[in-house]
């Protein structure tokens, strides 16, 4: 590009964030000094409505071509950057980030000397790379208006009913034979104690007879390929494979239930203690009759343990694959680290239940933080009303389940605000057990390149701002395969992500990312390389030239980095970008002559 | 007057998809780490080649890190196994010009990954440390 570079730096405080620890002012004024810089401004937040129009304005008065934001990470805050300048009238990829948050201030907070010279570096690089950088047009690609639900639990049939009425083809797969996934374990639902069946009969009756879903169950998948708008998935049912393409893909194949291992507060070994779902089973029979005390423990493998360094030491050579097996394999010994946070409802529910069924039964509840939120804690109340006994114990010393001569369970527990170890007889054991993640996500993840969280789960792209999106665009999240979640909880995650795919469906065409590869004629030798090396056949060669098609090139670069001509040129990667950044991080003094 | 502690500058080339999002992780979890390393965001680890490990060291840095996604977990299918093919060579030629190759290395790291992000810088900059400036260091610690 002819035209001289004006760079402008927009360098934020993020309220204490950054200006806690980073010298904004004397970074913003360092800044001025950089070559090419036009103007350089600090702002308490820059991503606020003023520190907006603060950057346009600025474009305006300063006739700005190139602008820098020094504030948090491009991944989630380089969209509405790029956005605001394409508002000012400036092509988004004249932008530039200097993440001056999440990898200086975030990370050096003892050393508000070193992270503001940190600052003043990366937004050195920063600029230099902004100089060199061109606009881009971004490609334009079709989106087919079908998407591929995975799981038939209650996330996935919300997320398929939402598309389907909305107008959209739904391909809906479900691995059991039966609909409904861990929901049809249940029996009543917290807090309006309505029957698990009441709302997801209805919802598989729909999903069944919805003429825009195509529902097949026994069904997994065996492979899928492509990219947003354009996914062709490889379906593995009981009459043979079976091609689709869609252009989004929800991901809902659930969690299961943790069982304990056996001998665990005696569990498999008196047939007496079972699980919260094992009673959910007993109380959907009718089988409990009237026991005269029914104990329960909360957090059982649930915030036990942790996930230590050695199965998490993953690199140079094991995959995730190996990592979760690991993974599952010590956690079924120890427990799980987090809070399963649904445990603690579902046992005053099923406590609630009991006392209403049979009030002369007692029922002790023994844990060690009670979680109730927003309107649970009525429903705590009503527990506490009902004379639900709730007794804190302490992990440390876990309850010892013995059985009496007469053959009746007998739990002595410690109770931690007596300090006295209290003694109960007891008809039934019942342990509270969190979600965990199934082993099969493993396989899918891979195939669609989701990354798994240490915690097993899938990981959302962004826990707070894209909590059903994830890493891949046009792959969503539903339900209990991102981390526990009750049944409510589910369908509000189903819809999310239905209304995310929707989004994409709905406009018929996305624009995808400009950083692609384009092979230099001139250079080019045409000796196939770069087509041998390419995942997803961009390249071809063509008369002895080489032609990368850039709708198909996702912008990895692999194929500019082996090009032995070097013909291959990374959009707003090149190697020229790359090196001005290192080039400038080793040359601080190249400042520009100040004017006196 | 005391001899100024040696600061070693590192250069860490992060794909966009694991290890910078796992270096983002470390700053949202605060987890502390020397002030030693300069981010350059890549798309791909498969992006590297040995020119810009090679002009990064000539141009004083005292270590390059590579970090990118897990093997299987590489955001562009194999990205990642093509940089490991040219590892070797990238350290060969590295030695080549006389410079020690545990200056350089790659290293997978999730976007779950921020304490082991953390841990590496932690550890690397140990070791960069231990062994010295560059001697490719013209102008001498710019800090």
């Amino acid at each position: 590009m002819s035209e001289e570079p004006k760079v402008g730096v927009f360098v934020c405080h993020c309220g204490v964030n950054i200006g806690g620890v980073v010298n904004v002012p004397e970074v913003t004024e360092y800044a001025k000094i950089l070559p090419n810089v036009t103007c350089a401004e600090n702002n308490l937040y820059t991503c606020s409505e003023a520190g907006l129009v603060a950057i346009k304005e600025a474009i305006g008065k300063h006739g700005l071509n190139r602008v820098v934001v020094a504030s948090c990470t491009p991944r989630t805050h380089e969209p509405l950057f790029r956005a605001t300048c394409k508002e000012a009238g400036l092509n988004p990829y004249l932008f530039e980030m200097a993440n001056i948050r999440e990898q200086c201030s975030w990370v050096h907070a003892h050393e508000p000397n070193k992270a503001t010279e940190k600052a003043k570096d990366i937004i050195r690089m920063a600029v230099a790379k902004a100089a060199l950088l061109e606009p881009q047009t971004e490609p334009e690609v079709e989106v087919k208006d079908a998407s591929l639900v995975i799981g038939a639990g209650v996330a996935g049939m919300t997320a398929a009913l939402s598309m389907a009425n909305q107008g959209f083809k739904v391909y809906l797969i479900e691995r059991d034979r039966e609909l409904g996934g861990l929901s049809r374990k249940l029996y009543k639902l917290y807090p309006t104690l309505v029957d698990s069946s009441e709302v997801v009969d209805p919802l598989i009756e729909a999903v069944k007879s919805h003429r825009n879903i195509e529902l097949t169950t026994l069904t997994t998948v065996k492979e899928a390929s492509g990219y947003v708008g354009n996914f062709h998935v490889i379906l593995r049912t009981m009459s043979g494979d079976k091609e689709i393409d869609v252009g989004t893909i929800i991901v809902a194949i659930g969690a299961l239930n943790y069982r304990p291992p056996e001998g665990l507060y005696q569990y498999k070994v008196y047939d007496r203690v079972i699980t919260q779902e094992e009673l959910d089973g007993m109380l959907k029979r009718g089988a409990l009759g009237k026991p005269g005390r029914i104990v329960m423990i909360q957090c059982v493998g649930a915030r036990k343990g942790e996930i230590r360094p050695h199965e998490l030491e993953a690199f140079p050579k094991s995959d995730t694959a190996e990592l979760l097996r690991k993974i599952l394999k010590a956690r079924k010994e120890e427990g799980w680290p987090y809070c399963s946070r649904i445990c603690c409802m579902n046992a005053i529910k099923n406590a609630i239940l009991i006392k209403e069924q049979t009030p002369e039964t007692d029922v002790v509840i023994l844990f060690t933080d009670l979680r109730v939120y927003k309107e649970y804690e009525d429903f705590y109340k009503r527990a506490r009303d009902l004379e639900v006994r709730f007794i804190r114990h302490i992990e440390e010393v876990p309850p010892e389940i013995t059985l009496t001569p007469e053959g009746r369970l007998k739990l002595v527990a410690y109770d931690s605000l007596s300090g006295l170890e209290t003694e109960f007889p007891a008809d039934w054991v019942v342990l509270s057990t969190p979600m965990r993640p199934r082993r099969g996500e493993v396989l899918l993840a891979r195939m669609l390149k989701i990354p798994i969280g240490t915690d097993g789960f899938l990981m959302e792209a962004h826990l707070k701002l894209r909590p059903v999106d994830t890493n891949v665009d046009g792959v969503f999240l539903a339900g209990t395969v991102s981390g526990p979640k009750d049944v409510s909880e589910s369908i509000i995650s189903g819809e999310a992500a239905a209304g995310r795919a929707s989004i994409l469906m709905g406009n018929r065409k996305v624009r995808t990312d400009a950083i692609t590869a384009v092979a230099d004629e001139e250079l080019c030798i045409g000796c196939g390389l770069c087509e041998e090396l390419c995942p997803y056949g961009a390249p071809k060669v063509e008369d002895g030239k080489s032609k990368i098609r850039e709708i198909l090139c996702r912008g990895c670069g692999s194929c500019a980095a082996e090009c032995p001509r070097q013909a291959i040129i990374m959009r707003h990667f090149g190697d020229h970008q790359i090196l001005a950044q290192v080039k400038a991080l080793f040359t601080p003094e190249s400042l520009k002559e100040v004017e006196i | 007057m005391a001899e100024e502690k040696f600061e070693p500058t590192i250069v860490a080339f992060c794909c966009n998809w694991c290890s910078y999002a796992g270096a983002d992780l470390a700053g949202t979890s605060r987890f502390e780490y020397p002030a030693n390393i300069r981010i350059v965001r890549v798309m791909c680890t498969g992006r590297i080649d040995l020119t810009l490990v090679l002009e990064a060291l000539r141009m004083g840095a005292d270590g390059v890190l590579i970090a990118g996604c897990h093997p299987g977990d590489c955001h562009y299918q194999r990205g990642n196994y093509m940089m490991e093919k040219r590892f070797d060579y990238v350290k060969n030629a590295v030695k080549s010009i006389g410079m020690e190759p545990e200056r350089i290395r790659l290293e997978w790291i999730s976007a779950s990954e921020g304490g082991k992000f953390a841990a590496l810088i932690r550890e690397m900059t140990q070791q960069i440390e231990q062994l010295g400036p560059s001697p490719f260091r013209l102008t001498g610690n710019p800090k």
